[in-house]
Order: structure tokens, then sequence, then C-alpha cells
């Protein structure tokens, strides 16, 4: 594997689950191609009901796909069952700890689990709890521990059999701006320390942005798929706010003198254009009005998940917690 | 399956044994061992169970509540109804009455640990069983063996109690006894699991399962003498798997105490099918046919449905 062209860590093609509902049959995931090269943090977008959940857990082995293969970590996910799960760790997003235990016990159960010898489970024990910070807690029980300390101890314990690919579905979901931001420090990291692949699943837009390529995933197929920064080039504009004495006459020379469209949105004279840096300093020679204020928002993906699902991300956030109980099934 | 993807690369770039404390290597191929036949799954189920075990060291207020209603029954119900009771055969009433109350004090404990299984789910403890790469019967059988033996260790407290009242500290009654009650609590364990399939929420499984044990109780003969019922009731009886875990074991301490010919008929009166005494052996095997049964539906339920 290491000496020669490495394969992908996952590997979809058309795949297709189907569920027989009261009207006929709900399409969960349709067609889905995939390809996730080896040692890549690895987003996965999409609306509520767009089939991420479905497909992360065909992809886990967990459900059987209706058609179409998926390879992961070079093995296949229907008839290489086992082999694939020796190969991935998984961090759901329900809580998956026995909170009766201390952390080191869910550790060693897991590296029992896995079948791990004496000696690799206590080696690697000992590295995960180290690389989440949590050694001087490893003998409390996980009940005492707090949302982003048990987060952590999920994502060390999806370590703990050096998987080859590990999955977080929602890894950051509930907790706080900062255990956020330290979750993806602790994913950092073990991106830079590691050739493991990352597959993760994220309602927060300003997350994906840690990812090397993300896919966007819409009514059971993937929408778009491009590293961040090129799916923010492809939605396009810039968009530049203004504050003038006169926004009326504004947009008339903005229309006039520079030959673009303007309109005003919550209070500012607005333009879209391909390079905001450009145009800032024509509308002051040209405009010839006061401007007391100017803002060039460059795109965002939250911008590029409105272009390609028709929605923002939080309109599709609303009903979470439903979805979370429906995921205990 | 066997192939061992450590030992297919040769190019040993093998991180894992140059790590510093800074690095988290990812190792050529996955640590551990996993092979497809019965020794993997004894030792994935050996998983299981020594997690049950675990759960139980640490929650020792349970331990604590379910040892009180047997204690109740013993030295509070059998002392109260002794005053009334003719055993017949030179024994107390709460002598005849101990060994039913050491078999039904397995019999919460058991079913409890049983749809545990629901918690299991309901907690998402059981997500991270099910994506392991153990087959889901080893959980099963993990879930019953660890279960049991819970059940089976927290009865010893009772056992040890033997002596208050009258009956012998005889070695191997002991052993014979422990014997029984762990046969009784894999079987209420596996009943409990069973429902745990069907049943996924625990508003649903508690009412479900008093339901189902607190008539077996009853009709076990653990708090009287099978003799002498009426014909439906007696029928009920012997249609009860429990039946055949309490006699036994009464029929185990009985031997021990010098009973009349008289006195061992009105006390422990012969289970019979058709006319025909069943011997302690065979309703022992029975029980332990209908728990293997059990199981085994367990697995099977359990592997359809989640």
């Amino acid at each position: 594997m290491s000496n020669t062209v490495r394969e992908p860590a996952i590997e979809v093609v058309g795949l297709t689950k189907s569920y027989p509902a009261a009207d006929g049959v709900v399409e969960a995931v349709r067609g889905l191609d995939l390809r996730v090269e080896a040692g890549q943090t690895y987003g996965f977008l999409g609306p509520n009901g767009a089939g991420k959940s479905t497909t992360i857990e065909m992809l886990c082995t967990i459900r059987n796909p209706t058609s179409g293969t998926a390879r992961v970590a070079g093995f296949d996910v229907v008839r290489e069952r086992t082999e694939v799960r020796r190969r991935i760790g998984l961090v759901f997003q329900q809580q998956t700890l026995d909170q009766q235990l201390t952390a080191e016990q869910n550790l060693r159960f897991h590296a029992d689990l896995y079948g791990l010898s004496r000696a690799d489970a206590d080696r690697r024990i000992g590295e995960v709890l180290e690389m989440v910070a949590l050694t001087d807690r490893r003998r409390d029980p996980v009940v005492k521990y707090s949302g982003g300390m048990k987060r952590r101890l999920e994502i060390a314990r999806g370590l703990v059999h050096a998987p080859q690919v590990l999955f977080l579905d929602e890894p950051t979901i509930g907790l706080d701006p900062q255990t956020r931001a330290a979750i993806w420090d602790y994913l950092r990291d073990l991106r830079q320390r590691t050739e493991i692949t990352v597959f993760v699943t994220t309602h927060y837009m300003d997350e994906a942005e840690h990812c090397d390529r993300i896919a966007i995933m819409d009514h059971g197929q993937v929408v778009v798929e491009d590293t961040p920064e090129a799916l923010k080039s492809s939605v396009g504009t810039d968009r530049i706010a203004l504050r003038t004495d006169d926004d009326e006459l504004a947009i008339a020379r903005i229309r006039e003198r520079l030959g673009l469209e303007a309109g005003v949105h919550e209070g500012q004279v607005t333009l879209a254009v391909p390079e905001g840096a450009q145009v800032v300093p024509r509308l002051f020679t040209e405009l010839d009005l006061h401007i007391r204020s100017v803002t060039v928002t460059r795109p965002s993906l939250d911008d590029v998940f409105l272009t390609y699902t028709g929605r923002t991300i939080r309109d599709s956030e609303a009903p979470r917690a439903a979805a979370g109980r429906a995921m205990t099934r | 399956m066997s192939t061992d993807p450590m030992s297919t690369d040769p190019v040993s770039t093998d991180p894992m044994g140059t790590d510093s404390t800074t690095t988290l290597p990812v190792p050529a191929g996955p640590l551990g061992e996993v092979r497809s036949d019965l020794s993997h799954h004894a030792r994935a189920t050996w998983v299981v169970t020594r997690r049950e075990l675990l759960r139980f060291r640490s929650d020792r207020a349970r331990m604590l509540s379910m040892l009180l209603q047997p204690l109740l029954f013993i030295f509070v119900m059998g002392t109260g109804l002794g005053s009334i009771v003719d055993t017949g055969g030179g024994i107390s009433f709460r002598t005849f009455l101990f060994p039913g109350v050491l078999a039904t004090s397995v019999l919460f404990t058991a079913a409890f640990a049983g749809i545990s299984l629901v918690w299991d789910r309901e907690f998402g403890f059981l997500r991270e069983m099910m994506v392991a790469p153990i087959s889901r019967a080893s959980i099963i059988w993990g879930k019953c063996l660890g279960g049991a033996i819970v059940a089976t260790g927290q009865s010893l407290v009772l056992l040890a109690l033997v002596g208050t009242v009258g009956i012998p500290y005889d070695p191997l009654l002991l052993v014979e006894l422990i014997g029984c009650l762990f046969l009784g609590s894999l079987f209420l364990t596996a009943l409990g699991v069973l429902l745990s399939t069907r049943i996924t929420t625990i508003q649903g499984a508690m009412p479900m399962l008093q339901l189902l044990i607190t008539p077996m109780m009853f009709l076990s003969g653990s708090l009287f003498p099978l003799g002498g019922l009426p014909a439906w009731l007696s029928v009920v009886t012997r249609l009860n798997p429990l039946t055949y875990v309490v006699q036994p074991m009464r029929h185990l301490v009985l031997e021990r105490l010098d009973l009349t010919a008289a006195a061992e008929q009105k006390l422990l009166p012969p289970l019979t099918w058709a006319g025909w005494a069943v011997p302690v052996g065979v309703q022992l095997l029975t029980v332990a046919v209908i728990t293997v049964a059990l199981i085994g539906l367990g697995a099977r339920l359990f592997a359809s449905t989640e």
C-alpha cells in the first residue's frame, strides 16, 4: 500500500438506497458517485434529508445499499464487511459512550472488541488519551465529563484501533464555539501527524473550510464537489456594500458610470462583482458623492451551499432535534 | 479472511516502532486480529460479558435495592406467615420458603440485566458494539452471560444466609444451588434480551417485563407447594419454565433435611408430566433447552432488526 499508487480511501459508484414507504418507495440515495483520496479531510455537506446519514451508514457497513458499490480502505462494504470495519473509526452524532464506565474502560472495551493485543491496546490507549489531552482524567467515569470532553474521548476511541479512515458525523453539533474550535484543532493535528483519511459531515459552514475537499449532497446525489476555494470561486462574485448619503443617486451613477447593477439591501447599496477589490477605488473616484463606509465580502461557503441547494444551511438546520432522535433507531 | 495486512506489506515503513509521544501514526494495517472462527466469537462474547460485570461493580445502589425484596420475603413474610402455616415436617416455613425466594431473588436482577439492551440502544452504546468487527450473536450471548453472572453473584449474599433458616452449609449443596441460580438467571436474562429486541423504549419494556415476571414468580411454586392446586393452576405452573428452577432447588435443600415421607409429599410433591414424575435432571435440562432457544431466537431477531 505504501509503495504503490495509493488506492482511494473511499470509492463509491452508483450507490443507491431506497426504503419502502406508505406511498411507494423513498429513494434516500440515488446513484451516488464519490471518490476520496487517502489522507484527505473530506467534508460531506447537505441539508437535512439529503441522504448524508444514509450514505455514511452504508459506508460504515451499518446498512446495505440497494444497488451500486462502495469500497472503503480498499474493501467492499457488503462483501468484506469485517475487513472494512477493522479499518474504519466512527464518531457518531449521538453519544455512544458507556457513561458508567471510566474513559479508560471505554477505550479498553473498544480495543478488546477490535481484537487488539494487550500490548497494542495499552500503547494505543495511552497515545490517544494523550492526543485529546484526557490522560489525567482517564480514571474518571464518563458521566462526569463535559460535552466537549466526551466528544474528544469519542474521537480518541475511534482512533484506538488505528483506522485508515475516520468517519465523523456532525462531530461538533451541540458544542460551544470554543469546544468546536478545539475539536477541529485535534482533527487538524491528527491529519498533520498521520496519513488518516477523515470523512466528516457538519452543519457549520465555517468548519467546512478546514476540509481539503467538500461534497455537497442534495436529494440523494452529490450536486457539487471541489476544494473550498474552488467552490467559492465557482459561486463567482464578491459583494460590495456601501453606505452613502444618497442611495438613489449612488445606484444611478453606478449604473451609468460603472455599468453595474446595484440595489438596496438591509439599508445598504449592494452590488455583486467578480473582483471587489478592483471596483472599490473606482467607486470613490467616479461616484462623486459622500461614501460613509464600504464593505467587500468574499463569497462564503454559506453562499456556495445556498447556490447549490437553494437553501441556507440554517434553514435546513431547524428540524435537527427530530432527526437526531430518528438516528437512534 | 486470514490475510494479515501487516505481513503483506514487506516495505516496513512501520511507523509504530518509531513513534515519539507527539506522533500518532497509522500502521500499515489495522491493529488487532479478527478471525471468523469460534474462538473469536467466544472472545467477543467475553468482552461484552465483562462490560456487564464492570458496570455492575460501579452500581452499588442497584445491588442493595435488589437484596431488599428477598430479605423481606424470607424474614418478614416467612416469619409472619410461619405462625399460621404448619409445614408438618418439623421444619419452619422460612426453611421451606428459602429456596423459592432464592430463585426469585435473581428474577428481577437478571431480567433487568436483559432489558438493559434497551438502555444500551437508547444511550447509544449499542452502536459502538454494532459497528465493531464482531458478530451480533456475540453481543447477545455476551449480554446474557454477563447478566446471568451478575444476578447469580448478587444472590450469593442471600445464599450466605442459609444457616439462619436451618439449612446446613454443605459445600456441595451450595455449589448445586449456585448452578441452579445461574441457569435460572440465564433464562431470565435471555427473556429480557428477547423482549429488548422487539421493544425499543424503556417505557414500553418495563411494564411488559413486570407483566411477564410477576406471574412467573407466583406460578413457580416459589412461595407455596405445588401439591393440591386446582387443575387449571396446576397446568399453568407446569407451563412456567421458572417452576423447573424452583422445584429442583427446593428438592436439593429438602433432601438434606430429615423430612418424613408425609411431609415431603406435602412440601415437595413430585412434578409430573402426564403422570410421569419428572426427574430433577430433566427439569433442569428443560430450562437449559428453553434458554438456549430463547438466546438463539434473540440473536436472530436482533440481527434482523438492528
